[in-house]
Order: structure tokens, then sequence, then C-alpha cells
């Protein structure tokens, strides 16, 4: 491979990792929280994905400002995020932290199906590609190559942003401590009146707008179809995994890696574009199944 | 003779409590060994350090001259050390007579995928073993419906039927009740003395301290603070000061 | 087993095989059911270690395709040779996968699962001049050990193969799971830990269980593809994973028997629902398995078993749903 191929891939990684990290933040912040594995994840995303497109083609239909896309972004992002999150979390999931964890897992799984089939139902199967919020921000020139500044500028920006704003809003924000209380100790948190369902709520409703806010910031740079929620879901299951569950900044790091190492081979086989998020999971898992960054062991007996 | 259990320099620390601190330990056959200290001391993670659970920073344990430092649980358990909990681990779903026949399949190694659990010589043997510690009246309920003190019971029951050379108990008699202590201790006792079978428990009942151990450890801030026969630990000023508490 | 639960299972077997005799437009829904009776059947074995695949549609697509190489190699070929080959191939494939797999649990068990069979579904899909790619690999309609049947005539043949299967499966698991490997895996599931200090390899007991669920899963993909001359990368799909765990809690994973009662109530709904629900199909799925996990997690055998058993045994209202007994004791407690 050439060096300008491999600096290609390499921008291609940096800026297919930031959306990875902004998905798979959110699923390992509600596991660390809720103890749930969000399989509907992928689904968020997709729905993130076709509302922002959505948006997008409505204003370009109005011919209003096409820089408006960018909030739109934003706007879709957080309307599924709290329309969807919280009616997953009140509707279901509230009525499920006691059961067996294998039920668990299936209601999520169940979810992640309904919405499969919604989504196919509002937006049928076609491709939708409302390529704008990418087109406007122009190139820039790297080296010898020219890429979009959308990807390599916009997108790690954001990427950067929410980990540099969900490590403050954890550490020093009243509410943002108080989750990190019940995800230490949730029968500690409740005995001293934090009210756990509520943080449980606002919890999700986080995961899931970051989640839509991955699809949402995904869906300018590839057409959006069916079924890139199951590769989503893999693919940021892999690198929250990889970092070990419920690791933050870790699963940044995670998400670079995964997200170059897919690039990389992208471009040195193509044919494995869709194995390798498959394939990069099982290997993180083989190798080191509890994630690179944790370190204790809860000792049982 | 070489010691049936023997611990050398052993070390580990949790964070910032040094559990153990180079301690060197030697259980003979047919000793009752009772280790005795403060909580959080350091008893029970020598017992997960024995049985393989956890892996000590330092120091080796060996058992009938052969090292097994590293090994797991699992062979250790079929070299001939069985183990009984502080809290009592059972297979909740299953009824004791399932828990004792499971223990005695394993350790027959009479795995199948086609004939029953349990023949009834194995039955049979389950229900002795549980007659002799006065449970065999639970025997068909399930496990997680017994009381505290018959889970502990069971869980000493099981140890038993996987006919160890070493059992290593944690509080045996925590959560049984005061008037069957005795009972089901003698009757332990006595059982294992007729199996040939040494013992290893952590205990803070004195009572049971002094009438059950023919040798007794304080273990205390991750060392071994005096080691000796009941009379002489027990009347030990520094002992009593320290552990017993008057 | 007892003599009657014998009688009962043989009975069933018996009023189904009437009704593929009788009704020949039953047919082809009693060996979709069956088959994938018997693949949901493998999810209910593993569920018994507390443990969900999702992904056990890799040994579904496996073996079907395993038999549909040969079959293609050899012009056509026998049934039995297939299913021999089939069986053969997913034995193999959960025994090298299942020798990794079984170091994991919960999430991560179900995940990896899932990846592995997306794996296999990319590969099945891509490479089509092996495959077929996403038209499927199409194979001969076998004869019937030695005969050769015409359309309506192997239909029935394979109705009756396909029960047949789906009662030695159902009794051989009952046997399974009442042996010291079957309760082994119920160990693994309430406390591991307790099992390695008995001396026993969760694992090990784990591994054997995994390859069993891959051989009834195996039988199944046989049978569909025999009946469809077909076998397609959907065989591997996520979603066909998730219909076989769905159609094990939908019958009630308690009893191997919940397996086909759900299959053939899937399978029912499906034909007269299709009618007017494709679209919608995925959705009413979802909608009914959250159902069951909130009302009646012991599905349709639980229900069954509360109905006629007597005496009132609901699951008490803090029932954390378990999914396991049909019967629980009465006062059982919940962690």
């Amino acid at each position: 491979m050439t060096s300008e191929l491999l600096l290609i891939a390499t921008l291609d990684g940096i800026a297919y990792a930031a959306l990875v990290f902004i998905v798979s933040v959110g699923l390992t912040l509600i596991f660390g929280v809720l103890r749930v594995l969000n399989v509907a994840h992928g689904s968020l995303y997709a729905v993130g994905a076709y509302v922002a497109a959505s948006f997008g083609l409505g204003i370009a239909a109005a011919k209003i400002s096409p820089w408006l896309s960018y909030p739109a972004l934003a706007v879709a992002a957080a309307i599924v995020g709290i329309v969807l999150g919280s009616a997953i979390e009140r509707l279901l999931l509230q009525r499920i932290y006691d059961k067996e964890e294998v039920l668990q897992l299936l209601a999520t799984f169940a979810v992640f199906m309904i919405l499969d089939d919604v989504q196919r139902l509002i937006w049928g199967v076609q491709p939708y590609f409302v390529a704008t919020p990418l087109q406007l921000l122009g190139n820039v020139q790297i080296g010898s190559i020219t890429y979009t500044a959308y990807q390599i500028i916009l997108l790690p920006a954001v990427a950067v942003v929410v980990l540099v704003g969900l490590r403050l809003y954890l550490r020093h924000a009243t509410s943002g401590k108080v989750i990190l209380a019940v995800a230490e100790d949730r029968e500690a948190a409740r005995a001293i009146g934090i009210n756990v369902s509520r943080v449980y709520l606002t919890t999700f409703i986080i995961g899931a707008i970051l989640a839509a806010l991955g699809g949402s910031l995904a869906s300018p740079t590839t057409s959006i179809l069916p079924g890139m929620g199951t590769d989503m879901l893999v693919l940021s299951f892999a690198v929250a995994a990889s970092a070990g569950l419920g690791r933050i900044e870790g699963a940044a790091i995670t998400a670079l890696l995964i997200g170059l190492g897919r690039s990389i081979a992208v471009y040195w086989a193509p044919e494995l574009d869709i194995l390798v998020p498959y394939l990069i999971m099982t290997l993180v898992l083989l190798v080191r199944p509890q994630g690179l960054f944790s370190s204790f062991q809860s000792r049982r007996i | 003779m070489t010691a049936l259990l023997e611990v050398k320099d052993l070390s580990i620390r949790f964070g910032g409590v040094v559990a153990a601190d180079g301690i060197s330990l030697a259980v003979q056959e047919g000793e009752n060994l009772a280790i005795i200290g403060p909580n959080g001391a350091g008893k029970t993670t020598f017992l997960n350090i024995c049985t393989g659970y956890l892996s000590p920073a330092g120091g080796t344990v060996h058992f009938e001259g052969r090292d097994i430092t590293r090994l797991a649980p699992r062979k250790i358990t079929k070299l001939g050390i069985a183990r009984a909990f502080q809290i009592p681990q059972l297979f909740l779903e299953q009824t004791v007579t399932e828990n004792m026949l499971l223990a005695i399949t394993a350790r027959r190694g009479a795995w199948s995928a086609v004939r029953p659990l349990g023949d009834a010589a194995a039955r049979e043997e389950a229900m002795m073993i549980l007659g002799q510690l006065k449970v065999a009246d639970h025997a068909d309920r399930r496990a997680d419906e017994l009381p505290e003190g018959t889970r502990k019971l069971v869980d000493i029951a099981i140890a038993l039927a996987l006919g160890p050379r070493l059992l290593l108990m944690d509080e045996p008699t925590s959560g049984v009740a005061s008037s069957e202590k005795f009972a089901v201790m003698d009757v332990l006792v006595a059982a294992l003395a007729a199996r040939g079978v040494a013992s290893v428990f952590v205990e803070h009942d004195m009572d049971m301290v002094t009438r059950y151990a023919n040798r007794v450890a304080v273990w205390n801030g991750g060392r071994i603070q005096k080691d000796g026969t009941p009379q002489d630990v027990l009347s030990d000023p520094e002992v009593r000061r320290t552990v017993i508490g008057h | 087993m007892s003599w009657r639960g014998l009688g009962g299972l043989v009975l069933a077997a018996l009023i189904l095989a009437a009704v593929g005799y009788w009704l020949p437009w039953t047919r082809t829904l009693l060996i979709i059911a069956m088959s994938k009776g018997l693949a949901a059947l493998g999810i209910i074995v593993l569920l018994r270690a507390g443990q969900v695949s999702f992904g056990h549609a890799m040994f579904f697509a496996a073996s079907a395709y395993a038999a549909g190489f040969v079959s293609r190699a050899l012009g056509g070929t026998d049934i039995a040779v297939m299913l021999i080959v089939g069986v053969v191939a997913a034995a193999a494939l959960s025994a090298v996968v299942g020798l990794f797999v079984v170091r994991y649990r919960q999430i991560f068990f179900g995940m990896l699962n899932l990846a592995l069979s997306m794996v296999l579904y990319s590969i099945l899909e891509k490479f089509f001049e092996i495959t077929g790619g996403s038209d499927g690999l199409r194979m001969r309609r076998p004869s019937m050990f030695g005969l050769v049947l015409d359309r309506n005539d192997f239909d029935l043949a394979l109705v009756f193969l396909s029960i047949g299967f789906a009662l030695l499966a159902t009794v051989g698991v009952l046997v399974y799971f009442a042996s010291p490997l079957g309760q082994a895996l119920r160990a693994i599931k309430s406390n591991e830990t307790r099992l390695e200090y008995i001396g026993v390899s969760a694992r090990s007991v784990l591994l054997i269980s995994y390859v069993i669920s891959a051989v009834t899963g195996a039988v199944g993909g046989v049978l569909l593809a025999a009946l469809q001359e077909l076998a397609s990368p959907s065989f591997s799909y996520w979603i066909q994973s998730g219909e076989f765990v769905f159609i094990a809690i939908l019958g009630g994973a308690a009893h191997p028997i919940g397996a086909f009662a759900g299959a053939l109530v899937y399978e029912g709904v499906q034909i007269y629902a299709s009618a007017f629900a494709t679209d919608v199909w995925e959705l009413i799925l979802g909608l009914v398995i959250v159902g069951i996990i909130l009302f009646a997690p012991r599905g349709l055998v639980g229900l069954a078993y509360e109905t006629f058993a007597g005496r009132a045994r609901k699951a008490p209202a803090d029932d954390s749903g378990a999914i396991y007994d049909v019967a629980p004791a009465a006062g059982e407690q919940r962690q």
C-alpha cells in the first residue's frame, strides 16, 4: 500500500473512530450505570441517521438556508434520544431491572427488532443520502490528500467535545456525580436518598442521544441503508468491551484503534469490509475478555 | 514427616491492606487447626489462596508435597482439598439431594449424558452424610428455600461428599442454632477423625475453638501472632488483648 | 421421565403425523415448524446453563450448506447422507467455535455468537461463486433412504421424518437434562464457582451442551434445506437467530417440548399474519417477546402448566421472571 493510501486510510480511520466513539460511549455509559447491554443502541443510531436525513431533505425542499442542516443534526439526535430513549426506559427497561440478565438481553434485543421494522415502515428500503452538511464545509489539504473538512475536523471535534464534556459533567456537575454514585453502588446511593429511578432514566436518555448523534453525524457521509444498525451495534460493542464495559476514556482509545484497524483492513482487502467489525470484536474478546483497561476483579467468596 | 499442607512466605495485599505478609504455616495429618483473628485480617483470603481462588504475590503452597500455588480451584479440589464457605455456596435452583449427588458424581468422575443423576449407592451415601449433619429432613427442598444455618451445614456436607483429605471451613457453625452447634461439631469432628481427614477452620466462637481444635493459629495484621495448642494460645495475654478482647 | 410422559410425547407426535397425513396443506408448515423447533431446542439447552446465544443460526446454516455442497458434488444424494454431513459439519464447527466461546458468559456469550454468525453470513453472501451468494445454494431433492419420491410423497415422508426427529430430540434432551451433565448445566447457571469447587470444569460441561445444541440445529437446517431445495445466507442472519430465541421463549424454555409448541404456533400465526402483516412481522415479534418477558416469562408451556396444574402455582409478584422452572416450588425466594 502506498503511503498516500495509508494516509487516506488513517484519515478515514480517524473520522470513523470519532463516530464509533460517540455511539460506543453511550453504550458503555448505559452499561456502566444500568448494568444492561442496550442491544437497541444500533437502532437508535440508525433512526438518528434517518431522522437527520429527513430533516436535511426537508430543509432542502423548504429552500431555507442549508447552514441550518448543522443544528438540524443536533436536533435530530436530541429528539430521537429523548423520545425513544424515555419510551424504551420507562415502558420497558424500568420493569425488568430485577429480572434475569438473559431476559434483559432479550428485551433490548426485542426493541432492536421492533425499531428495525419501524424504520423500514417509515423510511422504506431505498438508500438515503443527504450530503449537504458534508459538502458545505468544503475540503482541506493534508499532505497530498484532499479530504473533507467535515470528516477530518468536525467529526473528531465533536468526539472530543463529547469526551471532555462527559468527563466534566460526570465529575463536576452534581447530577453527573450522582450518576457516578449510582454506578458505583446502587443500594448505597438509594440509601442516601438518591432517586435511582430518575438517574437511570437520565442516563439512558443521554446514552440514546449519543447513539442518535452518532447516526445523525454519520448520515451525510454515507448512504443510509437498512442493516447499518447491526454493524454499528457490533462495532460499538467491540469498542466498549475492549475498553472494559463502563470505561469512558478507555473507549476513546479503543475506538481509535478499532477505527484505524478497520479502515486499514478495508483498504488492504475491500471484500472484508462487512466482515471486519465482527472479526475485530472476536479478536478483541479472544485476547482480553475483560477489556484493556479494567483491572478490578470482584471477590464473591 | 511431610506436612499435609505447607505454606511458605505467603504474601498478598489488596490496595492498602496487607492480608498476608510472609506467612508460613504447616498443617499435619489428623490436625484440626483453628485460625482466629480480628475481622478483615485475611483469614478468608488465606483459604482463598490455598484453594486457588486467588494467587499470592509471593510464597508457595504445597499439598502432600506438591506445589499447588498457581493451580485452579478445580484441580486443587481433585487433589483432595475441599472447602466450605463463609457464605454457603450451593446450587440454589436444585434440591439438597441434587447438590450432594453432583458432588458425589464429581468425586467418582461418573459423568454421563444419559444415565440419570445418582444411582442407589450414591443416594444412600448422600443421605448418610446429610443425616450425620442432621439435615436429612431437608433433602428434597430446593437449596434457595433453606434457612441460613441449614445452608451452612449442606455446604459442609457437599465438601464431605467430595471425600477430601483436607477440609477447609470458614466459620462452620455461624448461622447454626446455638442448641445445635455442639451436636453438629461433635459429629463432624468425629466423622473427620474416622475418615482421617484433617481440617482447617476459621472461627470466631472461642468455645468451638477450645473444644474442637487441637491447634490454634492467630492471624493478625497479615502475620501469625501465635501458633500453638488451644490452651497456650488462648491463655496468652497478648492474644487475649488483641483478639478476644478481654 | 415417566412412562406417562413418554406416552404423551409419542401421542403428540402421532397426532401431528396424522394431521400431516390427512391435511396435505399443513405439510410445509409442519416441516418448517419441526425444523425451526429443532434449532430452538438448541437454545433451550443453552438456556439451562443460563446462557443465550444470539448466533445459533450459524449452525443451522453451516449444516444446510455442507449438505448442499455434498449434494451438488454428488449430483444429488440421499437424505441420510445430507443429515450425516450436516450434523458432522455442525458438530465440528461447534466444537471449534465452542472451545473459544464457552469461556464467556451472559452478554459476551450472546454477542460473540452473534458476531460469529454474522461473519458466516457475510462469507456466505460475498463469495457467490462458491456459495451462490444471496440467491443461495440450490440442491436437488434428495432420495428418501434410497427411495426416489415425487413431490407429494417426498413431502409426506419429510413430515414423518421431521416429526420423528423432533420426538427423538425431545426425549434425548429430557434424558440429557436428567443426567449428571445436564444437571451440571443448571449448576453453571446458579453457582459456577461452586461447580469449580467440586472439581468440575464448567467450560467442558458447557462445551458439550454447545455441541449438542448445534447438532439439533443441524438436523433442522438439513430438513429445511431439503424441503426448499435451497440453502440461503439468511439461514445465518441475526434475525434467524432471533427467531430461534423467540420460539424458545414463546414455547417455554423449561421443557424441550416448548421448542416445538412455540414453533408450531409461530409458523401457524405467520402464515395467517403474512397475508396482511408482512411488513410488520418483526415489529409484532418484538412486541410479543416484550409481552412474554413482562407477563408470561415461562411461555406457553408455563401458561399451560399454570392452567392445568390444579393448585394455583402462579409466580409470586416479586418473581424475577425465571424462565427455566415451570413449577416453582412453594415459597421460593428470588435473590
